[in-house]
């Protein structure tokens, strides 16, 4: 046996540059390091329901906090060290560069980890991940935001940026509704969105309680409270997944094009990177295509509503 | 691509040069089946004489050198009130000998889906980069479907690739690093008996399957058949083990864990293979399940395998080893449903003549 060494060298991908390619062993490949996350100190917490709690964040780090932007509609990955992340929606306006709010329900196991910890404590955020929805496109047109239970915490932020843009916009409405009136959130902004930026909102509880003065039925009989104009309306639906299909058919049938309306999906997620494959609908996944999809692109994936 | 020839023995001096030198894995006989056939797995060998160059198939598939059952993403590290994240992308150098045609396609189609698209995995990318993969070409089982899918020739995603062609080896030296160590032994330049040797190796490994799938327009018949009652019949059989992800050499879909260091002074993030086929793969909090059927999963599984996803650009990412018909407990094969699945609507094919009159 002739006494040569062939020793494999050790590559070092930390090492090598950004350029786009495959492994070809003789050229350089890209990697991002989506893994490691912004640490954030919870600033706030405020109670919303008996479910929910709002989470107001801050980046801690100057650096990340000056680059991390995201658009109405995309979520982030939610860490908490030892118990795992969970894909949560953003609640805060976009144009708010120093804070982020999260509208957390208490549902599993990270979220009741979550609901333990205290103003001042530590959490890491991945992200932003997904697609948003194309608020400029709606500008000029009337807006119907509709949504079911905890389906509003994804549309707060496309309503700040309504807000922040009225003047863009006709007439915009807010459909809501919920199993009890005890869940309704966010009720403390109500005033201001219907008295200062002249959004109409509509709410509607299926069991009433003693001391509900509002509507009491399912969110489809709000629609008989407004009038909408199919030409120039675009639609943006969140709620439970028995929700959609109901309410975009019944949108489907008002003549509103299939592609003004938007969807906000939920799956289970693991990775927000396309590469877990949890969160697959039909042919794509909802961390990368989605959550945000238009009612036509839903209508074509198998099992996405 | 540089094309050379070596001797049986002299690449036999190459290798015992190769594995002893790096921490090797190749092919070995670990049992034998309950019908008296050997069981292969991919275990550490040190020299050539470990290796079974005449193995037929491997029970699990050579993925898990790149995506392990288990593998740490991030470790978190608790200080007072306080804690710090690192992360490690490192991997230490591997050959990896005796991979058949197929094996490496499952590769390349893994590189295609974990280092596409926005987010290239760092953590593939490096074991994917430190893996000195050698391949061997052999004659398919009888119940490999290979060909159909196209997998059964190899030209990239290798450092060298070996066609046996009697007495010697027909070398493609796809890298560098095999060129260098290759300098050192005999090695001809391919002379024209030698390339015709080749292509009659190849012709007769083409000509030896036995199986066949007919995969022509398979994604369009996948979103066809999407209600059909064949994936509530294979579905029923199903028994949810998951077995047919974990000796897939494509499937890669994973769930990430977290967990606390006995001493609570730090956690881990782990990844951990997963499969379509466990009940709650598509389970949300609050107990909702998006697919709640065996049938619905066992689909997902094959529109996955056969349609492909938008990461990878609806390339159909089954290579056609079919490790998941033998290790399936159920005996459900992909030949069988798709077939199954074709068979549906060609039956109700009644007015097509079998020799249609031409204009």
């Amino acid at each position: 046996m002739p006494d040569k060494h062939f020793v494999i060298p050790r590559q070092d991908i930390n090492r090598e540059d950004f350029t786009s390619s495959i492994p070809d062993f003789n050229r350089r490949s890209e990697f991002m390091k989506t893994d490691m996350g912004h640490k954030c100190i919870i600033t706030n917490i405020v109670r919303l329901t008996e479910q929910e709690k709002l989470f107001k964040l801050r980046i801690i780090d100057p650096h990340e906090r000056g680059i991390f932007r995201f658009k109405p509609g995309q979520f982030l990955m939610l860490e908490l060290p030892g118990f795992g992340d969970v894909p949560i929606s953003i609640s805060s306006s976009n144009s708010n560069h120093e804070f982020l709010e999260l509208c957390i329900r208490k549902a599993g196991h990270v979220t009741s980890a979550l609901f333990t910890l205290d103003e001042g404590a530590h959490v890491a955020i991945r992200g932003p991940f997904g697609s948003s929805f194309p608020m400029d496109e709606m500008a000029g047109n009337n807006v119907l935001l509709i949504a079911g239970g905890l389906g509003f915490a994804p549309l707060r932020a496309p309503l700040f940026w309504i807000s922040e843009h009225r003047e863009r916009f006709l007439n915009v409405a807010v459909l809501y509704g919920v199993k009890e009136p005890s869940q309704l959130l966010f009720t403390y902004q109500f005033d201001e969105w219907e008295k200062i930026n002249h959004i109409t909102l509509h709410t509607i509880a299926e069991h009433a309680e003693a001391g509900w003065r509002g509507k009491n039925g399912m969110i489809t009989d709000l629609f008989q409270d407004i009038s909408i104009d199919s030409e120039h309306t675009y639609a943006i639906v969140c709620g439970p997944p028995v929700m959609f299909k109901v309410v975009c058919s019944y949108l489907d049938n008002l003549g509103i094009p299939m592609n003004r309306m938007f969807v906000s999906l939920e799956r289970r997620m693991h990775c927000g990177m396309g590469k877990c494959c949890r969160c697959m609908v039909g042919s794509t996944f909802t961390c990368v295509d989605g959550p945000v999809f238009d009612y036509w692109s839903v209508m074509n994936l198998k099992e996405a509503i | 691509m540089i094309y050379k020839v070596i001797a049986k023995s002299e690449f036999k001096r190459f290798t015992d040069a190769l594995l002893r030198d790096n921490t090797s894995f190749g092919p070995r006989q670990v049992d034998t089946d309950s019908r008296g056939k050997a069981v292969y797995q991919f275990l550490p060998v040190t020299s050539s004489d470990d290796v079974a160059f005449n193995y037929t198939v491997t029970a699990s598939s050579a993925k898990h050198f790149f995506l392990p059952f288990r593998e740490e993403l991030s470790r978190f590290v608790f200080q007072d009130q306080e804690w710090d994240q690192q992360i490690n992308y490192e991997a230490d150098p591997i050959v990896l000998i005796g991979l058949r045609a197929c094996d490496i396609s499952a590769l390349n189609i893994l590189d295609d889906v974990l280092l596409k698209g926005h987010f290239p995995s760092p953590y593939y990318l490096a074991k994917r980069k430190n893996t000195f993969v050698i391949g061997l070409d052999h004659l398919p089982l009888p119940d490999c479907f290979c060909k159909s899918m196209s997998h059964h020739t190899i030209s990239t995603g290798f450092n060298l690739f070996c066609s046996d062609i009697g007495e010697d080896y027909y070398l493609s030296i796809n890298s560098s690093k095999a060129f260098n160590f290759l300098k050192e032994f005999d090695t001809r330049d391919p002379l024209d008996d030698d390339n015709c040797r080749l292509v009659e190796r190849r012709k007769i490994i083409s000509d030896s399957f036995l199986s066949e799938v007919d995969v022509t327009a398979l994604p369009s018949i996948l979103d066809i058949e999407f209600d059909s009652p064949v994936w509530e019949k294979w579905g029923n059989k199903c028994l949810n083990c998951g077995t047919c992800a974990m000796v897939c050499p494509t499937c890669y879909c994973y769930s990430v864990e977290e967990s606390f260091a006995t001493n609570l002074k730090g956690a881990t993030r782990q990844k951990k293979l997963y499969s379509c086929n466990l009940v709650d793969f598509a389970e949300v909090a609050g107990g909702h399940n998006f697919r709640p059927k065996n049938g619905d999963r066992l689909k997902y599984r094959y529109y996955h395998q056969h349609r492909g996803f938008a990461e990878n650009a609806n390339q159909q990412i089954c290579v056609g080893c079919n490790r998941c018909g033998r290790a399936c407990l159920a005996g459900i094969n992909p030949k069988d449903v798709i077939n199954d699945l074709r068979m549906e609507k060609e039956s109700c094919l009644t007015n097509i003549s079998s020799s249609p009159d031409r204009i």
